[in-house]
């Protein structure tokens, strides 16, 4: 089994996937942005980002329940603002009787609660999207373009590299642990400290192999010039559809901010 | 396909890699300049004392930590261990390195895989990268001082190091919620910091896992914290020993006492904090304004059925002119 199941980018030959990925990046940050500023229980905000959101997602040709779907992940995390239901001044709505104590839930509390969650859902299809219509190397030149430090993009393009053989490495050694460690269905092994010392020795060994496969790549980078400095091609000029893009991109999202704050 | 660690256990995994959303604005930009500031500062160190060799070293060992923390163990009932990792590379590759490498895996995680937000993503820089790595220096060199840098001390002072770096990443999302008005600080740090005291138990025992592999195989690569190569960094064991000081005064305050901490959150969400009173002030207002919000709301509704509209019946025609020319 390799672990090239890892890599989000899905190919298609769609409006979005040839937007210059400096645009998308921006863009992705402004819509992000935007969102976050949005007050609570700004409904028609959060329906016209989800319009937004929506129609990139059909601008993708990856099918509108794409990021849909996997936004949801967020939801474990939501639990960290479930206490705003109850902490929230207003209108009780909702009497939690529990034995001596009692919460009480507000609408206020309610509204705040699906604002968070409705925020954080709508935000994460952007990065979703972002990730899913854009080729890595090209998001690194995106960083590149944003003056990300050049040492910083460079460790981002060799981890990105050997993300995958390193991935595999530990797919391998789950693999090697599950053959040895003959158990019950259920049971784990011998004790817990057993299973945390067997697999810190496995975290030692990754990174063990990780630290020599470093050394063989540095002695590679030097057979072929590297002499400390890491050079990068010049970055391509951006097209006049690229740019017409990046300005109606940041008008949409200037405008619904603008709409909900002053207006709504 | 999500590779969040908790793809591989299906269990409780840190709740360290807060998403977009859940923290205000003011919060989120702040915490990005302190990011800015903090891993700049590392990068200027990196390239200014070690040699270029560091560069795939560097790639390769972010590369490494992204796929150990796919690495966990049983713990009990669905639970599992599994490992963070910014206490291994900071023993292994001293402060500023590892400051690096953590910047690389967190932003990859946000990027790639949305295992945290991007407006979020300065707050998780800091979270993991600069306050993980920063605690576990001070930590280490602190308790190697009092057991020693033999074999034992080695391990005794990693244990401590990796299980304090977490609860200390686990109480700054807490403050940093808090500080959002998300939740109160009289819930957000004594629930983050106790379930981390115990998720941190796994961090700890995974990295002495791996310290005593590396210790029995490579022992020449344990002297990176010893000075050999991380020069003298007193400074960063000074600023870990501040944050965790920090800590261990603003939390128990902030959650016995969360008033001023409320106070600081509502200076800072000047945004929500300039709407509440429009609503509230003037009583008379808010018949009509309710009544606006729902014509607003309609209105809103039918503008993005005809964006929506709009941008699929422009894909389509797109597609079949170009199935035309193909």
């Amino acid at each position: 089994m390799h672990a090239n199941f890892i890599d989000p980018f899905h190919a298609r030959d769609s409006l979005l996937h040839h937007v210059d990925p400096r645009v998308k990046l921006v863009l992705a940050v402004a819509f992000i942005l935007t969102t976050a500023l949005l007050p609570p229980a700004a409904w028609p905000g959060y329906i016209l980002v989800f319009a937004l959101i929506l129609a990139v997602a059909i601008a993708s040709a990856l099918g509108p329940f794409f990021a849909i779907k996997r936004a949801f992940l967020v939801l474990p995390f939501v639990l960290a603002a479930l206490p705003v239901l109850f902490t929230t001044p207003g209108e009780p709505w909702l009497h939690v009787p529990l034995g001596r104590w009692a919460l009480t839930a507000t609408a206020a509390g309610l509204a705040r609660f699906a604002s968070i969650a409705l925020k954080s859902w709508l935000s994460m299809q952007a990065g979703i999207l972002l990730a899913a219509s854009t080729p890595f190397p090209q998001l690194l030149m995106a960083m590149r373009a944003l003056r990300v430090p050049r040492l910083l993009v460079g460790v981002f393009g060799l981890m990105w590299r050997y993300l995958f053989v390193l991935a595999d490495e530990a797919l391998r050694l789950m693999r090697a642990r599950e053959a040895r460690s003959a158990a019950l269905a259920g049971a784990g092994g011998s004790s817990v400290l057993w299973r945390a010392k067997v697999t810190g020795y496995m975290a030692g060994s990754l990174f063990l192999r990780g630290y020599e496969r470093s050394e063989r790549i540095y002695d590679a980078m030097l057979a072929r010039g590297y002499d400390g400095e890491v050079r990068t091609l010049p970055l391509p000029p951006m097209a006049r559809s690229d740019k017409a893009a990046l300005l109606v991109g940041l008008a949409i999202v200037g405008s619904i901010l603008a709409l909900e704050i002053w207006v709504g | 396909m999500h590779i969040a660690p908790s793809t591989f256990g299906g269990a409780i995994e840190p709740a360290m890699h807060i998403p977009d959303g859940f923290m205000s604005p003011a919060v989120s930009i702040i915490l990005w300049i302190a990011a800015i500031a903090g891993v700049g500062y590392a990068l200027w160190r990196v390239n200014r004392e070690l040699d270029e060799r560091k560069m795939p070293l560097m790639g390769v060992l972010a590369a490494a930590i992204f796929a150990g923390q796919m690495l966990n163990f049983a713990v009990t009932g669905g639970t599992s261990g599994h490992l963070m990792g910014a206490a291994l590379a900071t023993i292994l590759l001293g402060p500023w390195a590892s400051i690096v490498v953590m910047t690389a895996v967190v932003s990859i995680q946000a990027l790639l895989f949305q295992d945290g937000g991007l407006l979020a993503l300065g707050a998780n820089l800091v979270n993991m990268a600069l306050v993980g790595s920063f605690v576990s220096y001070a930590v280490y060199r602190i308790m190697q001082r009092l057991v020693g840098t033999r074999r034992w001390g080695a391990l005794v002072s990693g244990f401590v190091a990796a299980w304090l770096s977490i609860v200390a990443a686990a109480l700054f999302v807490g403050l940093q919620l808090a500080l959002s008005g998300t939740s109160p600080a009289s819930l957000a740090l004594p629930a983050m910091g106790g379930i981390h005291l115990l998720i941190g138990l796994g961090e700890g025992l995974i990295t002495v896992g791996a310290l005593a592999l590396i210790a029995a195989t490579r022992p020449d690569l344990l002297g990176a914290t010893g000075g050999a190569r991380g020069g003298s960094n007193r400074g960063v064991v000074l600023a870990g020993l501040a944050i965790a000081l920090l800590l261990a005064v603003i939390s128990p305050i902030a959650s016995g006492n969360p008033d001023g901490l409320e106070w600081v959150a509502e200076q800072l969400n000047f945004l929500d904090a300039a709407q509440d009173p429009a609503y509230n002030l003037v009583p008379d207002y808010v018949f009509p304004g309710v009544a606006n919000e729902k014509a607003a709301t309609i209105a809103a509704g039918v503008l993005g059925v005809l964006i929506v509209f709009g941008v699929a019946l422009f894909s389509g025609r797109l597609g079949r002119r170009k199935d035309a020319v193909g």
